[in-house]
């Protein structure tokens, strides 16, 4: 492996990332471990920022650390009960040999074909070449590319939307 | 990776490569978060001179000529404060609350492009950046507030949260108005995109909604919940002192200054100033449009009262909110048939002001309508109500 800046830059993400994750499960305070999922995620987003993919790393910030793990910490921190106990949870030798399992098949699916795919040609990430933010836009609604797919997922987002409306709503309103 | 300026004149001098491209960008970082950092001192003179003025009061005056060093001297107070952490808190979330709060803020300032040549960084996504980051702020306010474990602090924090959360939603649908018309989301992309019509013209709605949901945004009144000092004690921040304290407060006098430097670069123009592209020039005129905006929140801040929690949110969702997505699409739609039609042209920042004037006319107006149709709505429920009121007064005179 070359050593130079991004190698440095790569190293300390990988850090936050994996130690962050670390933090997630080892944290028996929740409130704790999910300010720890967002380091980790911080972590991944500064990973996609190196691999050139700035759009992605900046969705990532904002639907994951923005979005997602904010409704986290309000769930966490609404159940009263929660926050301030320490949980822990007992069943360790499942939670690890599980773990275990779930790595090995991890590493011989998707980390072994993708590695061995590309030791042979292997390059480094630049710019050039690389699809725009203007490119994915347009893929997103051209008819010769991704615009079923995408208003689908639209409809089902709106219909997830309307369901958790529906849901939240108070029965008494009804007469209103 | 390109190395031009000191970094080449470093490489030069026989420099490591990877090592002149570290040092040139890592000096580059320090002027950028430098800026806002000197910024903040002056901008809370400014905000204390503005609102003694606006309460009949002379403000800060002994320290310095006009009080000037007063600032300095809170500082220096602050700094040798009694640092407290109470014994129950998160020592570690309960320390970084302050530094992310004001990071969220400093970390926009990154993509400010302040001149023509001057700029952090020309990001691609740049107002996706923007709001990215500026949800960090919103996280640090959570941490403190659960982390001083203080009832006031958290119930504090469960306000504000609820308030930033409402109030990103029409800021992003304002936001996305100069992104549609400039189509791209670079910040000095925007900027050439409005070299001849500024967009604040095309959408004055989009502007409005923006600065009202950005004041919300930094808890200025009449969004004030954060600190609403008769209710909460002193909101999230109760726990804090000396410092820690200090830099929730610089991150909101500094957030409020950035967004106006903000409003100036997607509505007014930025830098742009007519057949002049001096840096200095444009760096005063970018300064004079924001300092503006800024006199006008500051203005607000100290003449309307709080709103109560359940008007603020009422506010924003049965008000921002629809009227931010009816404006969005009413652009989005306009622009493409216009450009369809030929009105107006397909690349801003190379049109004329003839080019552009057919396609300001229709959005203006089309802007003006959804104006007329919203305050028609209002009046229908102010009479509704004062009608309600009267019946029931009438009712109890009566009953008497």
């Amino acid at each position: 492996m070359e050593f130079n800046f991004i190698t440095v830059a790569f190293i300390v993400f990988s850090l936050i990332t994996l130690g962050g994750a670390i933090g997630v499960v080892t944290c028996i305070n929740l409130f704790r471990g999910t300010i720890w999922l967002m380091v980790s995620l911080f972590g991944v987003a500064g990973l996609m920022v190196l691999l050139s993919a700035e759009f992605l790393a900046a969705v990532q910030v904002l639907v994951y650390i923005g979005a997602i793990a904010i409704l986290f910490t309000f769930a966490v921190m609404l159940t009263r009960s929660i926050t301030s106990d320490k949980m822990r949870f007992t069943r360790v030798w499942v939670n690890v040999i599980s773990a275990g399992i779930l790595f090995v098949l991890f590493a011989l699916g998707v980390i072994y074909p993708v590695w061995v795919a590309n030791a042979a040609t292997h390059f480094p990430v630049t710019d050039a070449g690389l699809a725009t933010t203007t490119d994915l836009g347009v893929a997103l609604v051209s008819g010769s590319q991704f615009v079923l797919p995408f208003e689908v997922a639209g409809l089902l987002l709106t219909a997830a939307m309307i369901g958790a409306i529906v849901i939240a709503r108070d029965a008494d309103d009804e007469g209103n | 990776m390109d190395c031009p300026g000191l970094c080449e004149a470093l490489a030069n001098g026989g420099v490591n490569l990877g090592l002149a491209q570290f040092i040139s960008l890592f000096i580059g970082v320090v002027l950028v978060s430098g800026v806002p950092l000197v910024t903040v001192i002056f901008l809370i003179w400014i905000e204390r001179k503005v609102a003694a003025r606006i309460q009949d009061r002379i403000g800060p005056n002994r320290v310095g000529p006009f009080g000037l060093l007063q600032t300095f001297a809170d500082l220096i107070k602050l700094l040798i404060k009694e640092d407290i952490t109470p014994t129950a808190a998160d020592r570690l979330l309960y320390n970084a609350a302050p530094l992310v709060s004001f990071a969220s803020v400093v970390l926009i300032w990154a993509i400010v492009p302040f001149t023509p040549y001057h700029y952090g960084v020309d990001l691609e996504i740049g107002a996706l950046y923007f709001v990215a980051v500026a949800s960090l702020g919103t996280l640090a306010i959570m941490t403190a507030g659960w982390a001083s474990n203080n009832k006031y602090a958290l119930l504090g924090a469960f306000r504000v949260v609820a308030l930033l959360v409402s109030y990103e939603i029409p800021l992003v649908f304002a936001l996305m108005v100069p992104v549609m018309l400039a189509g791209t989301m670079s910040m000095v992309d925007i900027i050439y995109a409005q070299s001849s019509m500024w967009f604040v013209f095309m959408s004055p709605l989009a502007m409005i909604l923006f600065f009202i949901s950005s004041q919300a945004e930094t808890g200025r009144a009449p969004f004030d919940l954060i600190e609403a000092e008769s209710e909460l004690v002193a909101g999230f921040n109760i726990e804090y002192s000396g410092m820690k304290f200090g830099m929730f407060f610089a991150a909101e006098f500094l957030h409020v200054f950035t967004n106006g430097i903000l409003l100036t670069i997607l509505f007014f123009g930025g830098w742009l100033f007519p057949l002049w592209n001096e840096p200095l020039i444009a760096f005063a005129w970018l300064g004079l449009k924001a300092s503006v905006l800024y006199f006008i929140s500051l203005w607000i801040r100290n003449t309307v009262p709080r709103m109560r929690i359940d008007q603020v949110m009422w506010f924003n969702w049965f008000r921002l909110v629809p009227i931010s997505i009816l404006n969005l699409l009413a652009v989005a739609f306009l622009v493409k048939v216009m450009q369809e039609l030929g009105l107006a042209p397909r690349d801003l920042a190379q049109a004329t002001l003839g080019e552009v004037l057919p396609m300001t006319i229709i959005l203006f107006l089309s802007n003006v309508a959804i104006a007329i149709g919203l305050l028609g709505q209002v009046r229908s429920v102010g009479r509704e109500s004062r009608l309600a009121t009267e019946t029931a007064q009438t009712a109890t005179a009566v009953g008497d």
